[in-house]
């Protein structure tokens, strides 16, 4: 089944994650004929396969709180527009405080939050109990809600766009590496890959935790980096010990169950290290089982069967880059996304097919250029880890 | 009910209840590793991590991509790990 190779397109997105479907698909929708996506893997064999995918709108930005619910909505309708599950599950992210000023600041968030139209609140722990029947958070001393947040299944998610996207004549090339960007007088013409090299005049830096390496062979350098973080899953109990993700920040968790019985738990490393390796550690396995069983002391009993690790595109103020270069013209990036690239993947693919085929997104997020760090202006959005 | 229509009834993958016909399907659109089939159809994820499946899928992979079994990506096998229940990784010495 020889494939037939396209020596030139409109467009070459590089990687098949979330972010280079999404892309792929909107960019096909708005009537782009020639799209190439190639990944040097199978598509979701990056961070997207590797996440937790959870999705929230409680944000702290006006922009974050924007781009989550426009996001949300998309994912709510995905299976609709796509044709396919994508293995939504709305049970609401539970943010669980522990520190006064932790309290003060989500507090704060969820004002603006409501002001925005998401419709998240401050709830007691009698309520938070409720929420999470199992839960055990004497030491909290608040929380937050918002019944909309969830998560989903990231394979089926960026399958559903991968197929959306083939249907509508874009051509995916797995096991093909990009290897070099050609630039000429200062525009991007062009991809070298392992098996040919494909010319446009627009290419899509996509590719996750190396999204930097890729930007750097058309001479860009990018201020991102890569880290490792653990994740864990147990085998399948009772839906509904932990129906809402739990999370927090102080307490550096997050806490899910899958509608299929697995809870999916995970935290930073410790000193966000740089790090691109996707080792295991026992480290990790005892700290995570022990905050699980504080949280969930009836789950003491369920064992654990996997553990695994993926990388995060950290930013110095941990949020995306999206846009075009200033230095290279026709080079577009959307990385950087700091452990939140699932959730922003529907509606930043969007905006940014928009910002290429028309020049501008219905959502402004010219905020997100790189070229913020030059000019210093970092976005402080307070409800990061 | 064709040859071919039985065929396609046939449960592939008895864990999780997936026939020869769906997994042809997904073949045919392109998906044709055996790590897409396991993440869209949770081939290879049930109890058995495979064993009853993995070598018909590879085996069906082959054929319709006219290569040699052997040319097939067998996929990322993580060995079957013995769980673990969370309370005795949980106290482990140098507890919190
Ligand atoms: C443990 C963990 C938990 C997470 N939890 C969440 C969460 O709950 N919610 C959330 O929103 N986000 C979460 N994230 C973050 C999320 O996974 C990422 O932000 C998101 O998947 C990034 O998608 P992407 O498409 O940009 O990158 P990727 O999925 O990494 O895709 C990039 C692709 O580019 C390809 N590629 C790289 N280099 C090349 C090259 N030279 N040539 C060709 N192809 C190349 C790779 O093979 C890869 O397929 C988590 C991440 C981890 C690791
Ligand atoms: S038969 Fe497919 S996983 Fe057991």
């Amino acid at each position: 089944m020889a494939e037939e190779w396209k020596r030139s397109a409109d467009v070459v997105i590089i990687g098949a994650g979330i972010q280079g479907c999404s892309i792929a698909y909107n960019l096909a929708k708005l009537g782009v004929k020639d799209v190439v996506v190639i990944d040097k893997q199978i598509p979701t064999a990056g961070s997207t396969g590797r996440c937790a995918a959870g999705i929230r709108a409680q944000w702290g930005t006006k922009m974050n709180c924007q781009l989550g619910l426009a996001s949300l909505e998309i994912l709510e309708n995905l299976h609709e527009e796509l044709g396919m599950d994508i293995g939504l599950h709305q049970g609401g992210y539970l943010m669980v405080a522990y520190k006064e000023s932790e309290f003060e600041q989500l507090k704060k968030n969820v004002a603006l939050q409501n002001s925005l139209g998401i419709t998240s609140r401050v709830v007691s722990k009698e309520e938070a109990y409720e929420i999470c029947p199992t839960l055990s958070a004497e030491d909290a001393v608040g929380f937050t809600y918002h019944h909309r947040d969830g998560h989903a299944d990231p394979f089926l998610t960026t399958i559903a766009y991968h197929k959306a996207a083939s249907e509508k004549g874009v051509r995916f090339y797995k096991f093909t590496e990009c290897t070099s960007i050609k630039v000429k007088g200062g525009e991007v013409k062009g991809v070298v890959t392992t098996r040919g090299e494909i010319d446009a005049p627009i290419i899509v830096d996509a590719a996750g935790p190396y999204s930097q390496h890729i930007a750097a062979m058309a001479g860009i350098n990018l201020p991102l980096y890569s880290e490792r973080h653990e994740i864990l899953v147990t085998e399948p109990v009772e839906f509904g010990v932990c129906p809402c993700m739990l999370m927090s920040f102080s307490g550096n968790y997050y806490i899910q169950q899958r509608p299929i019985g697995s809870i999916i738990a995970g935290c930073s490393p410790e000193g966000h290290p740089e790090d691109y390796s996707l080792g295991n550690t026992w480290n990790f396995l005892e700290h995570m089982s022990r905050v699980i069983v504080r949280l969930l002391p009836k789950l003491g009993g369920v064992r654990v069967v996997r553990q695994w690790s993926g990388m995060y595109n950290m930013s110095p103020d941990k949020q995306p880059v999206i846009g075009e270069s200033k230095e290279v013209k026709g080079f577009y990036i959307s990385a950087g996304f700091s452990g939140h690239g699932f959730m922003f993947g529907p509606i930043s693919g969007k905006l940014l097919a928009e910002l290429i085929v028309t020049g501008t997104s219905s959502i402004p997020i010219d905020v997100l250029n790189y070229d913020r760090f030059e000019r210093g202006e970092l976005i402080e959005e307070p409800a990061v880890v | 009910m064709t040859e071919e229509e039985k065929e396609r009834n046939v449960i592939v993958c008895r864990c999780e209840e997936i026939t020869m016909g769906e997994i042809r399907d997904w073949i045919a659109r392109g998906y044709d590793t055996f790590d897409e089939l396991k993440h869209i159809l949770r081939v290879g994820m049930g109890p058995c991590q495979g064993r009853g499946c993995r070598e018909i899928i590879l085996r069906e992979i082959a054929k319709m991509k006219n290569v040699p079994v052997s040319q097939v990506d067998p996929g990322t096998f993580r060995p079957p790990s013995k769980p673990v229940k969370l309370e005795l990784l949980a106290k482990k010495e140098g507890g919190e």
